[in-house]
């Protein structure tokens, strides 16, 4: 039976790991690689690592970080932020992620999807979505949030698969950083409305949230950060609860 | 020697450095002598299931199977299994190695696809490649077409329809799902294949 994963996420500046609330009082949550085969051993299922400043100056550091990341790492590692057009993606490739993550690019031209999973196949692109309720309907926004772009996060979701997306990665802006939960409603309506995986983001607290998104979400695979790093909740310990509730995942790994 | 096969297919990197990681000696190569001399050939690949046609092309299909007839253990991965089969859905035009029956096809629509993530594997007995990781351990795969089951499956899994997850003859191994991938269950069934 295919299981639903549990994806820890990083957030990086300046090559090390932080954590914050929304972005702001950022954190030293420490080293790329140490962080991600802490919570390989512990039972992650993927780790995505994302460059939350991805300014040109750091493309060096990420890379770096990346190829670090990735020695020793025998799960399937996503890395995002700050990728603009192909050849960005491709250093990233060859720095040893499997997958990329997109937002904003893919917003400014769609096309840009269907050129790297032309080159890597679908299964390395996932198409990045932060989207928020904005009366009754999810719109998408992009350049960290800041920039509405007046669309809706379903028609996107479908756009971005028929160019080519493997997977989404959706996060709920009005929930990230708040540990009250999964926009459920938000992960459904794109869960049902692509053929593709969806992955939930943004407001993980606790085993329920997890519960409930798989549940009431149909989401196909969970990511969190803050509750993983500080140990708020231990993976091993969610995938334990996560099986007590008889939602499939990856165990003993 | 273990030569990955480079038909300019995705990023063959993970794969190698699983192999590194586990202190083998290997090559990425795109050179039919350098694989007909190896010791063993690993072919992987990602993507549509017309790259395959690279292989062709540029004059690696004969030295693969060159060595492959020679006795030398091969292991195709995802794609590289796939490869192993008569053909695939995905692309009528390119035929497969034609080494095990039948035809890759898509997963039914009642399924989200691609098939992505840990699923779990059904060992059946007596399989040499995946003799070390237990009857039903947890891999990860990534694929829109599968491989039918076959009498020479090593291995099922089931997403919609049961299909093959691993096949074995003789010196000739398959996996759709990525050992390189699959944490110490995927080692565990590399390290297998740098000792068969």
């Amino acid at each position: 039976m295919l299981t639903k994963r549990i994806i820890a996420c990083l957030d990086m500046d300046g090559g090390r790991v932080v954590k914050g609330v929304r972005f702001k009082n950022l954190r030293d949550a420490g080293d790329p690689a140490e962080c991600a085969a802490a919570h390989a051993r512990n039972g992650a299922d993927e780790i995505v690592l994302l460059d939350i400043t991805a300014t040109s100056g750091n493309r060096r550091t990420l890379l770096h970080a990346v190829r670090g990341t990735a020695r020793s790492l025998f799960v399937p590692f996503t890395v995002g932020g700050g990728i603009r057009q192909l050849d960005d993606a491709v250093a990233v490739f060859e720095a040893g992620a499997d997958k990329i993550a997109i937002n904003s690019a893919a917003v400014r031209e769609p096309e840009l999807i269907g050129k790297i999973a032309g080159r890597f196949g679908s299964q390395a692109v996932v198409l990045a979505i932060d989207a928020r309720n904005s009366g009754g309907r999810f719109e998408v926004f992009v350049s960290g949030g800041r920039v509405a772009t007046g669309r809706d996060a379903v028609e996107w979701a479908r756009e971005a698969a028929a160019c080519g997306a493997g997977e989404i990665l959706l996060t709920s802006m009005d929930r990230d950083g708040t540990q009250s939960g999964f926009d459920c409603e938000l992960v459904r309506a794109v869960a049902e409305g692509v053929s593709i995986p969806v992955i939930a983001s943004g407001g993980a607290g606790s085993a329920r949230d997890f519960v409930e998104v798989f549940r009431e979400g149909c989401a196909d695979a969970a990511l969190a950060a803050s509750i993983f790093h500080f140990g708020i909740e231990n993976i091993a310990q969610l995938k334990r609860k996560l099986l007590d509730a008889h939602v499939p995942v990856r165990w003993p790994c | 020697m273990i030569a990955i096969v480079d038909y300019g297919a995705g990023n063959l990197n993970s794969v190698e450095k699983a192999f590194d990681h586990l202190g083998a000696e290997v090559v990425v190569t795109d050179n039919p002598q350098v694989i007909t001399a190896a010791d063993r050939i690993v072919l992987p690949g990602v993507g549509h299931f017309s790259s395959l046609l690279q292989l062709t092309t540029k004059g690696l299909r004969d030295g693969v199977l060159l060595g492959v007839s020679a006795g030398k253990p091969f292991l195709g991965i995802c794609l590289g299994m796939q490869w192993l089969f008569d053909g695939s859905e995905e692309c009528d035009e390119i035929a497969g190695a034609g080494i095990f029956p039948g035809k890759c096809r898509r997963f039914p629509s009642s399924v989200k696809s691609p098939h992505v993530g840990w699923n779990s594997l059904n060992v059946q007995d007596g399989s040499r490649l995946l003799r070390n990781i237990g009857q039903d351990p947890f891999v990860y795969y990534t694929h829109s077409f599968h491989a039918p089951p076959v009498a020479a499956m090593a291995g099922e899994s089931e997403h919609g329809v049961l299909f093959a997850g691993a096949v074995e003859q003789g010196n000739i191994f398959g996996v759709q799902f990525h050992p390189e991938k699959s944490g110490d269950v995927g080692l565990a069934i590399l390290k297998t294949f740098c000792e068969v």
